[in-house]
């Protein structure tokens, strides 16, 4: 074996003054330190995305509304926050809410959501949790961070030039003919396009990874659930993500040479880009929650320290999800297609109830009887089993033709989305990164304060958005900054919500840094987990492991391995289970 | 690779750089990293293919809403040029074949031939492509000897001719870029600029993968003159194979659709 042998230092050892470090981990191939880096970068994104999406809720405080003089001609407009004050225009004075809700989706899903689990905290756990030195391609690894941080310089620049206003969906023909001659969308849309190869490249890294690099003697069904997850949504990464490749590339094309493809004035088919927008997009719905239910299955193993409930139900329920989530896509255009082909999008789009109700109902079954230790990343998993509980469900009746009809495009969906999307991902990502914390930066952090900012985001995140079901039942539409009066005492209610969401966040922030600069450092296996990750040094050394690890239990086998590292004193395994994974 | 030592691995001074080639720390043996490679190509490969998926996608969605915005198109193309530029692709295939079998089997000046020979076809099918296809079509000319033009010969305008009178120039037809003026008087129906959208971004994206392909090529003749690769290792070429032979393929789709079913 080549490379082991020799105990190397920490990964994060300074390798000599400032910029001899700088210089290392920019031209590092360490997938702990890409990890790192990516975790960084989409934490700053998260930051922008962020406050755009408070800048949109302080924006709905007041509804815009037109002043008209006495003929009724419309000579100002009123209530609005962002955006030139000597607006004369509803158009002028809806523009900037555009801008910022645009901002906040484009920034959110491709520049946070997408590969925030997969590329930082995948990055890093990943090859350890399969004993690998690093994964397939490491230089291709650097690649795809640096292409994430030009899409993510494309899209800052975007802004710049004053951000654009054609929703993240760039749905033709307002992308293909909004501020013609200026630079901004399709700055934003080949952003979108250049992160999509970031994502690409990292899906493509692992499945490679998954295939060839696992430890001697760990079989596909030996691996932890958190590594199907992320195979499961690499794959829909490679599969799905050159169609908008391709759909965006059109896109600027029609804009640079008014070609027509998309555009119903130039002669083309805007419902095709409606369609090709949502073969990536809707696959991609599952690139964003697979990676975060996978940081679930191993935060509710390890945490309830008890066998996972139906370990290949679960692992097989990743691959449902990413297969099914091909055929489902036309539920996002209902109203632009046939009643039969709606009718069959409808019928497909139950299917994908079936495994994710299979992956909730066992981690559950998981919890039930273990000796489930309350903490930051437990407290996590039971936040996303019920916020994800609550997004999951809110999906059946907008999968639903009938009652869709009803709350399509309303808040209904702005909240059904969120409570997927940020009560799943985000809320997994953030226990995520408790539990891997001490493994990443050999640091612990602050339990009490983690747990006091988790019950806070908690709160902050219902209040915001259970809000929205209400208004969205009430016919409230999205994407509009304007609203009759008796939606405002919801708006308010949601704003406020935004507002504590906002503080719990910034408290996770302060703890995290606390940690940085005065945690105590960490033992090798804080929780007693059994995965590989558990095995290495925290921080681990630069190759991971001293020697090559040899994986002779489950990953979850808690009623027969003691932990490593842990004294088998302080975790007696009865003798007939010490037999009974003998015999096996 | 005339030294009778060149198998010897053991000695580092006489060996050939093929043969001190050491895999990835990361990986347990030189076979496995190969493989590793390859399978990550094959997975790219396909990204490719979807990536095209959505021209044909395109293609097919129009073919079967405008038919006779897509038969007055594809005759408004002269097949003889395609065909000469799949002719060109598929001996650039076996030559690129050629050279992987030649690199396996140690003829490495052989293997560089051969490689040489598929860039200068690929640099031949982009000429090709420029030169008899998109240039005259946007300054006004039509390949002579096109067949779907006899009907629109009162457009010809005599005596206005190109490239060796092989070009025709047609009035009304010239200085038009693809885009929203790009339609010629004699177009009969009104949706005709969606076909030529689809045939430039087809063949322009495909256009594109030939010049990435070349750049690969290049780069795998400069490294196998410097002894890089041998029997032993050379995943660079076969990658680069795997490459261009997609590119071929998609050709071969784009050929048919485009010029031969009208």
């Amino acid at each position: 074996m080549s490379g082991y042998g020799h105990h190397g230092g920490s990964y994060l050892e300074s390798k000599g003054s400032f910029w001899t470090n700088v210089v290392d981990w920019a031209t590092t191939v360490d997938h702990k330190k890409i990890g790192v880096m990516y975790l960084f970068a989409i934490m700053t994104m998260f930051f922008f995305g962020g406050m755009a999406a408070i800048a949109v809720r302080l924006e709905l405080l007041e509804p815009v509304r037109p002043i008209q003089d006495a003929a009724g001609a419309i000579v100002g407009v009123k209530g609005q926050l962002f955006g030139s004050s000597d607006a004369v225009s509803l158009e002028a004075g809806n523009n900037m809410y555009n801008v910022l809700f645009t901002l906040h989706g484009a920034i959110m899903v491709f520049m946070v959501i997408v590969p925030s689990v997969p590329a930082s905290i995948g990055n890093f756990v990943l090859p350890l949790m399969l004993g690998a030195k690093d994964v397939a391609f490491p230089k291709l690894n650097l690649l795809s961070w640096y292409i994430y941080v030009v899409g993510s310089i494309f899209a800052v620049c975007s802004i710049i030039l004053g951000g654009v206003d054609t929703g993240w969906t760039f749905y033709t023909p307002y992308s293909s003919s909004s501020w013609l001659g200026q630079p901004k969308v399709v700055l934003m849309v080949l952003a979108a396009f250049i992160l999509g190869f970031s994502s690409i490249l990292t899906g493509l890294n692992f499945v490679v990874t998954v295939h060839k690099l696992r430890a001697p003697g760990m079989g596909w069904f030996d691996m932890p659930l958190f590594v199907w997850g992320i195979y499961s949504s690499a794959i829909i990464q490679v599969l799905a993500t050159p169609v908008i490749g391709i759909t965006l590339l059109l896109l600027a094309f029609e804009r640079f040479t008014r070609i027509g493809i998309f555009d119903p004035a130039l002669g083309g088919d805007p419902v095709l880009f409606q369609h090709f927008f949502w073969f990536y997009s809707h696959p991609v719905v599952y690139v964003m929650i697979l990676p975060g239910m996978a940081i679930i299955s191993e935060l509710i193993g390890v945490h309830a320290h008890k066998k996972i409930f139906g370990y290949k139900a679960v692992a097989f329920a990743s691959l449902g999800i990413a297969g099914v989530s091909f055929i489902v896509w036309g539920h996002h255009m209902f109203t632009s297609m046939s009643e039969t082909a709606s009718m069959i999008f409808s019928g497909l789009t139950f299917l994908v109830a079936i495994p994710t109700a299979v992956k909730v109902f066992n981690w559950i079954a998981t919890l039930y009887k273990g000796s489930i230790s309350i903490n930051a990343p437990m407290l996590y998993a039971l936040i996303f089993l019920f916020t994800f509980s609550i997004g999951g469900l809110t999906g059946l009746p907008l999968g639903t033709l009938s009652t869709d009809l009803h709350l399509h495009d309303t808040y209904f969906v702005v909240a059904h989305f969120h409570y997927v999307m940020m009560g799943g991902t985000i809320m997994a990502i953030i226990g995520g990164i408790h539990h891997w914390w001490p493994k990443m930066f050999g640091k612990t952090y602050n339990e009490k304060q983690a747990m006091i900012a988790a019950v806070i985001v908690f709160i902050g995140f219902n209040v915001t958005f259970f809000t929205q079901f209400f208004m969205g039942t009430r016919g409230m539409p999205r994407r509009y900054a304007s609203y009759v009066d008796e939606m405002q005492i919801w708006h308010h209610i949601s704003t406020g919500g935004s507002l504590i969401l906002l503080v719990g966040f910034l408290w996770h922030l302060f703890v995290l840094v606390q940690s940085l600069v005065a945690g105590r450092k960490a033992e090798k296996n804080p929780w007693g987990g059994l995965t590989l990750e558990w095995l290495a040094d925290s921080p681990p050394e630069e190759h991971n492991f001293p020697h090559e690890p040899l994986v002779t239990h489950g990953p979850y086998d808690y009623e027969s391995a003691v932990p490593y590292h842990w004294d088998p004193k302080d975790y007696p395994v009865p003798a007939e289970n010490l037999k009974a994974a003998g015999a096996h | 690779m005339s030294t009778p030592h060149a198998t010897n691995a053991a000695s580092p001074t006489t060996a050939a750089r093929w043969q001190r080639y050491v895999h990835g720390h990361h990986w347990r043996t030189q076979a496995e990293e190969f493989d590793g490679c390859k399978l990550g190509f094959w997975l790219f490969l396909a990204t490719e293919v979807l990536l095209f998926g959505g021209i044909f996608c395109g293609y097919a969605i129009f073919r079967v809403l405008y038919p006779t915005a897509w038969a007055e198109g594809s005759s408004a193309l002269d097949w003889k040029i395609g065909a000469f530029n799949t002719a060109v692709l598929l001996v650039s295939s076996y030559t690129m074949a050629m050279s992987i079998y030649c690199i396996q089997t140690n003829k490495i000046s052989r293997a560089r031939w051969n490689l040489a020979v598929t860039f200068l076809l690929g640099l031949a099918f982009v000429i090709l492509k420029l030169a008899l296809e998109y240039t005259p079509k946007w300054s006004g000319y039509f390949f002579v000897l096109d067949p779907a033009l006899h009907h629109h010969e009162s457009m010809i305008v005599e005596g206005k001719t190109a490239f060796f009178g092989l070009f025709q120039f047609v009035e009304g037809y010239g200085g038009k870029r693809p885009g929203m003026l790009f339609t010629y008087p004699f177009a009969v129906d009104p949706q005709v600029p969606v076909w030529w959208a689809i045939y430039y971004c087809g063949t322009a994206i495909h256009a594109a993968h030939v010049l990435i392909g070349m750049t690969l090529i290049a780069r795998v003749w400069h490294l196998a003159g410097k002894g890089v690769y041998g029997p032993t290792y050379y995943a660079g070429v076969e990658i680069t194979g795997l490459y261009w032979h997609l590119v071929d393929l998609i050709w071969i789709f784009l050929f048919p659709l485009l010029y031969l079913i009208h």
